[in-house]
């Protein structure tokens, strides 16, 4: 997979917009399900999202709004992607200064480099302080990836 | 200077520490080798002066002689100049 467009990492079935979840597991269980529905991971993988922040708390929750939901590299995970889920209404993770989360962008690895470039891709717009609330307004994959790609 | 930057996998979360610290540091003129790992993996390593990890974190993180110091926001700067700055000049 070429990996110097951001928008490779996800697909059609991977970005999930304006959805609802009740809480930080329903979310991530959302963002699992973009993953399986893309061929990117197993049910378990999403398990695995959900496990890390039980056992290592809400340390995914990097800025403010935003979870980066992911496990470790595992047989669970078929190839690398990412998902994305926008939330209708946010919900609470624990996470102090940076709660609720509205945008949970999920991600797969199957090793340590693959995913990096789009990595940096996605840091590149993270960085921007308006980015997050820019993804809350997408109601299309097609905007979603015009979003990504310049 | 090594520098670790840790979350629970060394995949994701320390990734995106590592890039915005090697950013920072390049802006304090400060040069350090900068490495992206999990926990476990930085709680063996003995040859790092800083842990660098997000907010939560580093109640798990074993540093012996190494600072440990805890990001609430990845993607602002500012805190990680100011945090690294304290930390390293």
């Amino acid at each position: 997979m070429p990996n110097g467009n951001l928008a490779n990492a996800f697909s059609a079935e991977s970005v999930l917009l304006q959805r609802s979840a009740d809480s930080w597991r329903e979310a991530i269980a959302l963002a699992g399900s973009g993953l399986v529905a893309a061929g990117v991971a197993t049910d378990a993988y999403t398990q695995a999202m959900i496990e890390a922040v039980e056992t290592n708390g809400p340390y995914i929750v990097i800025a403010p709004g935003f979870a980066l939901a992911h496990a470790r590299p595992s047989a669970e995970v078929l190839r690398w992607g990412m998902s994305l889920v926008t939330l209708a209404e946010p919900v609470q993770f624990g996470a102090g200064d940076n709660d609720p989360v509205s945008v949970v962008v999920g991600l797969a690895a199957v090793d340590k480099q693959q995913h990096i470039v789009a990595l940096q891709l996605l840091a590149e717009k993270l960085i921007q302080p308006e980015f997050v609330n820019s993804l809350l307004k997408l109601s299309n994959f097609a905007r979603f990836v015009e979003i990504i790609s310049n | 200077m090594k520098i670790l930057a840790v979350c629970g996998e060394g995949i994701g979360t320390s990734v995106l520490l590592k890039m915005n610290a090697d950013r920072v540091l390049k802006r304090l003129g400060i040069e350090a080798l900068v490495e992206a790992t999990d926990i476990e993996t930085a709680n063996t390593t003995r040859d790092a002066q800083i842990f660098l990890t997000t907010a939560g974190l580093q109640d798990k993180l074993v540093a012996g002689a190494a600072e440990i110091i805890a990001i609430d926001k990845v993607f602002d700067l500012e805190e990680l100049s100011d945090k690294l700055a304290a930390a390293i000049l």
